[in-house]
């Protein structure tokens, strides 16, 4: 297999174009609906380009399991990601707490505590499980998206949106949120978490070799993607907002 | 037996009017509702900034010079005197936790409830080790909130006859803003059942008892097959109170009632069809209307 962008596969066409027809700094198509299970506190469906969520999201409520977790000053957050058997190309049983799927949930769990109020609800537990339906790159993104509108659908209280978007780095150009091919194409890329009213940052990361001069180009288009990740995430949830009250008649 | 197969179907967009487009109290986590400081800070909300921020998606309320945003759908948040239905998680030392709904699990002391034997007995430690007896996990009670803890956790007493374990029926979970506030939330309806619509969201179906049992101290639970009838009636009422949830119309004694009758042309397990449902819900709409007159 041909891989990476020194070899054969052309990640930035000179017309500036990428493999799927995108700019540089354009995102994916995002589409994304609140409300979708009755039975949980908050859920939400997100699609960015091929890759699709699940997030469901359910709490505060009392903590099962260990004692030993309570936190008598706030709420713990407790992530789970997982992804379906049919969410890649090759279809493969995925079982529960792998490494990979350990470290995704400890991130998510560690973006959304910068996000959530969880010193409001002391002693008390929220539950984010988040499932890849189908995965086509930036699968950390897409759930921190999907749970964001999840999270909001529960009516749990948050300092912002948290949005997320990833970013690579090709022939000195940042490309903004990368599909599967690019991202297996050998590109140095960033994941950022931001929430964008105050633009701090949630969580960076970042597992791939860069040179200094360019991390603050790379961090800055970042910013700049989830930024406008968070406008759509926006008029997501403010036309939920409207249909919902029209709805109950207030 | 033939199963009712149907492929999905587009959501229809609910169909936005203009006024909906211009209100200005709806905000998202994030939104700076007032940079001036004269406002007192309410629930939903956060100081940053000196700013006054919406921290939930929702709509503001103020109250003189408190500003709260109320989300659209959240936990239950008991206050003293609701009636809620709930389900026994676990049996302690003196008081057993309660599945309310709520943020916390609710509390019910063993000195909160009515044991056997008259209201004026002596608690002895005898009746703490038997207290499994009287209830134990799994158990569905009605109770009344007495007191709300610091930390939002409810404590809950069933000093009324009224109040108690529950027997056989059905438990209903919906969201607990539907639940429309009310002198009574016990309804023996005439359609031949008892309904209780706890202030959390959980509702609870039932055949109406024949003769109020005394003694029992709420303890006593009939075990005696219900008739086919009164279960079929329990179920219909079941499929209307979710047809009236999935149209978000308020729930109490007529709403339900309104319900029950105009769904009495359909066959029980049609109700939850999306084209009855709807007929259904618009049938009691027109109802509650003409009563209001």
């Amino acid at each position: 297999m041909v891989c990476g962008n020194m070899a054969g596969l052309e990640l930035l066409s000179d017309q500036g174009y990428r493999l799927d027809g995108r700019k540089a700094s354009e995102l994916r198509k995002v589409q994304a609906r609140m409300g979708v299970f009755a039975q949980a506190d908050g859920s939400a469906y997100l699609e960015q380009g091929n890759t699709k969520a699940l997030a469901v999201v359910y709490g505060p409520h009392e903590i099962r399991g260990s004692r030993s977790w309570i936190r008598h000053d706030r709420a713990v957050i407790n992530c789970q990601y997982s992804m379906a058997t049919f969410s890649t190309a090759e279809r493969k049983r995925r079982p529960h707490g792998d490494r990979k799927s350990t470290e995704m949930s400890l991130h998510l769990k560690q973006t959304f505590e910068a996000a959530v109020m969880t010193q409001l609800y002391p002693r008390s537990q929220i539950d984010i499980y988040v499932k890849i339906l189908q995965s086509d790159g930036g699968n950390y993104s897409v759930c921190v998206n999907a749970a964001t509108l999840a999270v909001i659908d529960a009516g749990i209280p948050m300092r912002d949106y948290v949005c997320a978007c990833s970013v690579g780095f090709v022939d000195e150009t940042p490309l903004a949120d990368l599909c599967y091919a690019e991202e297996s194409g050998g590109v140095s890329s960033l994941a950022l978490a931001l929430l964008p009213r105050g633009g701090q940052i949630a969580l960076l990361q970042m597992d791939a070799r860069l040179h200094q001069d360019h991390l603050d180009a790379l961090i800055e288009a970042a910013m700049t993607a989830c930024k406008g990740v968070g406008k759509v995430l926006d008029e997501v949830v403010r036309l939920h907002l409207k249909e919902v009250s029209v709805l109950t008649g207030e | 037996m033939a199963a009712d197969m149907r492929l999905p179907t587009i959501q229809k967009p609910v169909s936005l009017s203009v006024s909906a487009f211009d209100r200005k109290d709806l905000v998202v986590p994030g939104d700076v509702i007032t940079s001036d400081t004269g406002f007192m800070r309410g629930h939903g909300t956060y100081v940053d900034d000196d700013k006054l921020t919406a921290s939930v998606a929702g709509e503001v309320q103020r109250v003189d010079k408190l500003i709260c945003v109320r989300p659209l759908k959240t936990r239950f948040n008991g206050e003293v005197g609701d009636v809620v239905v709930g389900r026994v998680t676990e049996v302690q030392q003196k008081r057993w936790k309660v599945e309310t709904n709520s943020r916390l699990d609710s509390i019910l002391l063993l000195s909160s409830v009515n044991l056997p034997g008259g209201e004026l007995r002596r608690r002895s430690a005898e009746d703490e080790l038997t207290m499994r007896e009287y209830l134990q996990e799994g158990d569905l009670i009605s109770a009344e909130v007495q007191s709300v803890f610091s930390d939002g956790a409810l404590s809950m007493h069933t000093r009324s006859l009224k109040y108690g374990k529950l027997g056989q029926g059905v438990l209903v979970q919906l969201s607990p803003s539907l639940i429309k506030r009310q002198k009574t939330h016990f309804h023996n309806l005439p359609c031949g059942a008892s309904i209780i619509l706890g202030n959390n969201g959980f509702v609870w179906l039932y055949p109406t008892p024949e003769q109020q049992e005394e003694e029992a101290g709420g303890f006593y639970t009939n075990l005696e097959p219900v008739g086919l009838s009164d279960r079929e009636v329990i179920s219909r009422l079941r499929n209307c109170l979710l047809a009236l949830a999935a149209h978000k119309v308020l729930l109490y004694d007529t709403s339900v009632l309104y319900c029950y009758e105009s769904s009495v042309h359909h066959q029980v397990k049609d109700i939850l069809k999306p084209e009855v449902m709807e007929e259904i819900v618009m049938l009691t709409q027109q109802k509650l209307l003409e009563q209001e007159g």
